[in-house]
């Protein structure tokens, strides 16, 4: 049974991507208790299927080993993984989260020694590439993952599988009789930071990536990238394994748009230019970029990268909403049909890849929060004094890079502060 | 007694250790060579039997000093955290058998590579004692806020509404800054449709009413010294009256002023009164007071107005500002909206190349500026006449391919912010031409105001560490920082009051702040020995070192952050944490076992930055890369730490090649303490010296930058370091 001790001067973080993570560590760091509650086996969240980050190009892992060694060092933070929240009663200054915890068929005695991942065989879909590939049914999410504990997926519970796995931990890790627990953790301030998932790309009928394997999502070019990832860091085709060195991406696919998603989600047009170079890092002066965009949003001093980027003879910007994709039968090219805008050109452009630079929208739906909050047309959860001491941090709250949403979880972490100050100041 | 060092070696023999390793030699290592009082093995050390084992030692026999003879000190820390006892962490596991094939062959290197882990396990802790805190300064959590505008009000209203005290200090008569000067705001509630109150006046208002809070107006800050929890300000106001305050810790929100519009002739400012800013259409639509907005020239109703954007922004020309300031798009749309609020007959146009409205309020507003028939054309705009009573703005349409005069009664244009970001003080000698005052003054050997990033902005460099400032206890937030609009600007503010209430009470626990948050160590040094050469002074990134009357370094523990550069600067050795030394390395390296010359086994040293590389290291042993077994690596805080004596003592100890591994240096640096990683590449640069003076090949030593994701890389470049061993012959040191 898990063990939490809170109380209504404690913070509770729903979400353990970066801005949960954030909130939760400046928190603790200020001296508060915390817990933050994470539904997947580990804390990383979207970043950790991230490459690089614009605009400098570096490793998201950097800032998570940081991230990680502070969370790690402060006693006063507890972190709950493959929990969900199903209801948050109360008030400011003393809520109580109705919490519901998934088995993981681990315990904490598992020291990642791989033996249970050695005896498996089953495997599924990897959530973490976006299906790209498969994974082991016993898995350690990724190379960060935290915690350092392994995972095994509920499926293979009752087969050979569970009890291979069980017969080769030398630690007693795996219990394959843990069951469901729900949990009332109180606390004084939430912060909420669930973040968001991608649009999904399905729906924007004209692109066809539901029907064509070279049509894909920018997450999922981005994943490519990793020599952990599906393809072992190759950029290549689904349809025929070949390189992907011209490359097509398609800003504003499903965004902006009555039809899909209304929004604009920020960070897409410097996801696209810093996906532009990953075609340079693969191929060199063969790689090639076209990006179609209507604007393109490379904000405040973000413009820097998009001047470095247009200086790069071979990324060409057409402006134009690409209306429909359509596929060359003998190449499984994707063809791209549309209108220059400047100088009302018609085209219809083959590529070896479409990328559709899909939008981000909040990962919980309206209707779907476990508690009262204010919400705007675009799912995004709003500054309003009526969400007394629940402050959403990150993309839950807008569209955010990562920068902006390490900001805006600091600041909420302070809004939380606040609230269970006063508790302090009233308990004495 | 309190000081005796009794060390205790706890050996697993979990995760395949007991099977690839003989425990029973470690311990023999541990307990003769090492000197350990107490030595045991466990089958599975961090389960709660043999964590309790441990405990029991440190409470009933005294032990003070702990080795961990087991995995990865990134592994298993709630499991291995004792507190009040120095902790070394032997990697046998992600160090030693996961990087070594589990063949015959290998057995007795990998043994050997395990005991020279313990061996230097032991060798660290006779050096190390558990730190404590310094107490240089008491708690005191009064904030200092520079500016007061909206960014400067908000960061103060909200660390008042956590409990805590704060003064403004503000250079002008009032507070509100350029906020103060706005008509409306763009929304930043839903349904984001109108332009809003600015909101500058309420939180005037609730700002005076507040009794947490301290206003100076007409006041500078004349004079700032000290640390975190312990700073001190003079604060002066314009009459000549000059007090001082202590605070613990200061938030930078100075603002921007407006691009000097007078460097755009060709639009015509300058030219026509009726070509104005953005920030002087504000002044023109608050005298209209909700009426029709009024041209400057004549009096006249506004018919018709253009507003160009991105005038002189996003432009390489020498003048121009090569950024974007973030929110003109935004604010365009809201001034159109001024004129099509009282009156739709108006002709609004906007000229723009890409319009930027992000987020979900973005693009609501700018569809509702749509909604209100705005006009949005994207066109360069290449000049503004002044004629007979109108203006003409001459613009190609990017769109129609056409060459275009439009017509308008006024032209606003939308140029940028330049941030008010005091003394640059990284500027070349000379370069400056128009001297700048100093928003700070800091008493700091370092220069008088926080340093700038790029383009006149205090940003941190940082994509996930908005917050991590080079100036321990001074955060800047608000467009001072990075050009924002006003919603960011008060998200800022918050973001930054929550760091500074952390840096002052962290101050007063002598805690660290980021990266190594919570560190108590802090550097001591030995006054006799120094030699005043000011390396470490001049070196440390973050300006943490003053000077005293007698010229001798003045450390500051609050403004420290725990890197280390220092104690690698020093050519005397005179500095040193209580937990990590010249001698905490210095005797790790001195103590492996250095086989002879003839057994054909070198010895490669790796100092591994434990940011990025000795990450890349651990996580390459857990997908079984493997790497030559002569490797001894060694974690250090930062490769600015690292001492050439280390190097010289490993040549001279009889190493056949030493590696330093960092992290990214340059423009893009990766570095988290800013310059150590390119510090310790000039210093290494200046070791081939010392090895042509050894006679040594100058391949022995080498330097590289490796990336946290390196996972194949990092071993590979060991793997390379052997064969170039097994190439150039072993050390002629060895005994």
């Amino acid at each position: 049974m898990t063990d939490v001790v809170a109380t209504n001067q404690t913070i509770l973080v729903v979400g353990g991507g970066i801005s949960g993570m954030t909130a939760a560590i400046e928190a603790a760091e200020c001296g508060k208790d915390v817990v933050l509650l994470e539904k997947n086996p580990s804390v990383g969240g979207r970043v950790s299927q991230l490459y690089k980050y614009f605009p400098k190009m570096c490793y998201p892992s950097c800032g998570m080993e940081i991230n990680l060694r502070r969370l790690k060092a402060q006693k006063r933070l507890r972190v709950i993984t493959m929990a969900e929240v199903t209801k948050i009663g109360g008030g400011p200054g003393d809520y109580t989260a109705t919490v519901k915890i998934a088995p993981r068929y681990v315990n904490e005695n598992c020291t990642a020694c791989g033996e249970c991942a050695a005896a498996v065989e089953t495997e599924f879909d990897d959530e973490f590439n976006y299906g790209l590939s498969k994974r082991n049914a016993a898995y350690l999410p990724f190379n960060m993952a935290y915690p350092q504990r392994y995972v095994l997926d509920p499926r293979v519970i009752g087969t050979d599988d569970a009890e291979k796995a069980k017969a080769a931990c030398k630690y007693d890790a795996i219990d394959l009789d843990m069951q469901e627990e729900t949990l009332q953790i109180k606390a004084g301030a939430v912060v909420w930071a669930t973040g968001w998932k991608p649009y999904d790309a399905g729906k924007i009928q004209p692109y066809g990536y539901d029907r064509f394997q070279n049509v894909i999502t920018s997450v999922e070019f981005e994943r490519m990238m990793d020599p952990f990832g599906p393809t072992g860091g190759k950029l290549v085709r689904p349809s025929d394994g070949k390189e992907a060195k011209d490359v097509a991406f398609i800003q504003c696919a499903g965004s902006r748009d009555k039809n899909h998603l209304a929004h604009c989600s920020r960070i897409c047009c410097m996801a696209s230019l810093k996906q532009s170079t990953y075609l340079r890092e693969k191929f060199g002066d063969d790689g090639k970029a076209t990006v179609y965009y209507i604007d393109i949003r490379a904000i405040d001093r973000f413009e820097d990268f998009y001047t470095k980027v247009k200086a790069d003879g071979n990324v060409r910007f057409v402006k134009s909403k690409v209306a429909n994709i359509t596929q060359e039968k003998e190449t499984g090219n994707p063809v791209l049909h549309g209108v220059d805008t400047e100088g009302y050109e018609r085209y219809s452009n083959p590529h070896d890849l479409a990328v559709l630079a899909i939008g981000m929208e909040p990962s919980v739906p309206k209707g779907a929060f476990p508690m009262e909050v204010v919400v705007n047309d675009s799912g995004f959860i709003e500054p309003d004094e009526a969400n007394g001491g629940i402050f959403a941090a990150g993309s839950a709250s807008d569209a955010l890079d990562v920068n902006r949403s390490v900001q805006h979880a600091t600041a909420s972490a302070l809004r939380a502060i606040q609230v269970v100050n006063r508790v302090a100041g009233a308990e004495g | 007694m309190a000081d005796e060092i009794k060390i205790g070696v706890y050996i697993c023999k979990g995760c395949g250790l007991g099977e690839r390793l003989d425990a029973g030699e470690l311990e023999t290592i541990a307990t003769r060579e090492g000197k350990a009082a107490v030595c045991k093995q466990h089958d599975f050390l961090c389960s709660a039997d043999g964590v309790a084992t441990i405990q029991k030692d440190i409470d009933d026999e005294g032990v003070n000093r702990v080795a961990i003879a087991a995995c990865s000190r990134r592994a298993k820390t709630d499991a291995f955290a004792f507190d009040g006892v120095a902790l070394a962490r032997a990697n046998l596991r992600e160090g030693v058998i996961w990087v070594r094939p589990d063949t015959d062959e290998a057995r007795e290197t990998t043994q050997e590579m395990a005991a020279d882990y313990v061996r230097m396990a032991c060798a660290e802790l006779k050096h190390a004692k558990p730190p404590a805190p310094s107490e240089e300064q008491g708690r005191n959590t009064h904030l200092l806020v520079v500016g007061g505008g909206v960014t400067g009000m908000t960061a103060a209203l909200e660390a008042s509404k956590a409990g805590y005290p704060v003064t403004i200090v503000e250079k002008t008569g009032q507070l509100g800054g350029v906020a103060g000067q706005l008509w409306k705001r763009i929304p930043d509630r839903a349904p984001y449709k109108e332009p809003a109150d600015t909101g500058a006046a309420a939180l005037a208002a609730a700002v005076e009413a507040d009794s947490n809070i301290t206003v100076h107006l007409n006041s500078t800050v004349t004079r700032t010294s000290g640390a975190p929890g312990r700073f001190s300000a003079d604060i002066a106001t314009e009459s000549g009256a000059t007090s001082t305050e202590n605070f613990g810790a200061i938030i930078q929100t100075s603002g921007f002023k407006p691009y000097d519009a007078n460097q755009l002739p060709e639009l015509g400012y300058g030219k026509s009164p009726d070509v104005v800013s953005q920030l002087e259409l504000e002044a023109l639509a608050r005298a209209a007071e909700g009426g029709p907005i009024k041209r400057p020239s004549d009096g006249k109703e506004v018919k018709s107005v253009a507003f160009v954007q991105c005038a002189g922004q996003r432009s390489q020309k020498e003048g121009h500002l090569p950024y974007c300031s973030g929110h003109c798009c935004l604010t365009s749309i809201k001034q159109a909206m001024y004129f099509k609020d009282q009156n739709p007959a108006v002709e609004t146009t906007i000229l723009f190349d890409d319009l930027r409205t992000p987020g979900a309020g973005g693009e609501d507003f700018y569809r509702s500026g749509q909604d209100k028939g705005v006009t949005f054309s994207k066109g360069e705009v290449s000049e503004v006449v002044a004629g007979n009573g109108a203006l003409e703005v001459k613009f190609k349409d990017l769109i129609l391919d056409e060459d275009i005069a439009l017509s308008a009664d006024l032209v606003v244009l939308a140029t940028g912010m330049v941030p008010n970001s005091g003394v640059n003080i990284e500027a070349e000698q000379g370069s400056v031409e128009v001297p700048v005052e100093s928003i700070l003054n800091l008493d700091y050997r370092q220069g008088a105001d926080v340093p700038q990033l790029v383009h006149g902005f205090t940003d941190s460099h940082f994509i996930c560490f908005p917050y991590e400032t080079r100036r321990t206890g001074i955060y800047t937030a608000g467009p001072v920082r990075r050009p924002m609009d006003m919603a960011q600007a008060m998200e800022d503010a918050a973001g930054a009051a929550l760091k500074a209430i952390q840096a002052a009470e962290n101050a007063a626990l002598g805690r660290g702040a980021h990266p190594r948050s919570g560190d108590l160590s802090f550097p001591s040094f030995r006054k006799e020995g120094c030699t005043q050469c000011k390396r470490c002074t001049v070196e440390c990134p973050f300006g943490a070192i003053n000077e005293d009357e007698q010229r001798y370094p003045l450390f500051n523990e609050s403004r420290c952050r725990r890197c280390g550069t220092c104690m690698g600067a020093c050519p005397v050795r005179v500095i040193s944490f209580e937990n990590y030394s010249v001698d905490t390395v210095g005797g790790q390296i001195k103590n492996i076992d250095i086989p002879e010359e003839f057994d054909e086994k070198p010895r490669i040293l790796v100092l591994a930055c434990e940011n990025d590389a000795y990450p890349a290291l651990d996580m390459a042993a857990m997908n079984r890369v493997e790497y030559s077994a002569f490797a001894r690596v060694i974690p250090v805080r930062c490769l600015g730490s690292v001492n050439t004596i280390w190097v010289t003592d490993a040549l001279n100890s009889g190493y056949d090649g030493v590696i330093l591994m960092g992290c990214q240096k340059g423009e893009d640096y990766q570095c988290h303490f800013v310059k150590g990683s390119e510090i310790a590449q000039v210093r290494m640069s200046k070791v081939d010296d010392t090895l042509q003076s050894l006679s040594l090949e100058p391949e022995r030593v080498a330097t590289y930058e490796v990336a946290i994701t390196d996972l194949h890389r990092a071993p590979r470049l060991i793997n390379e370091m052997a064969e170039t061993v097994e190439k150039i012959g072993m050390s002629p040191f060895k005994f």
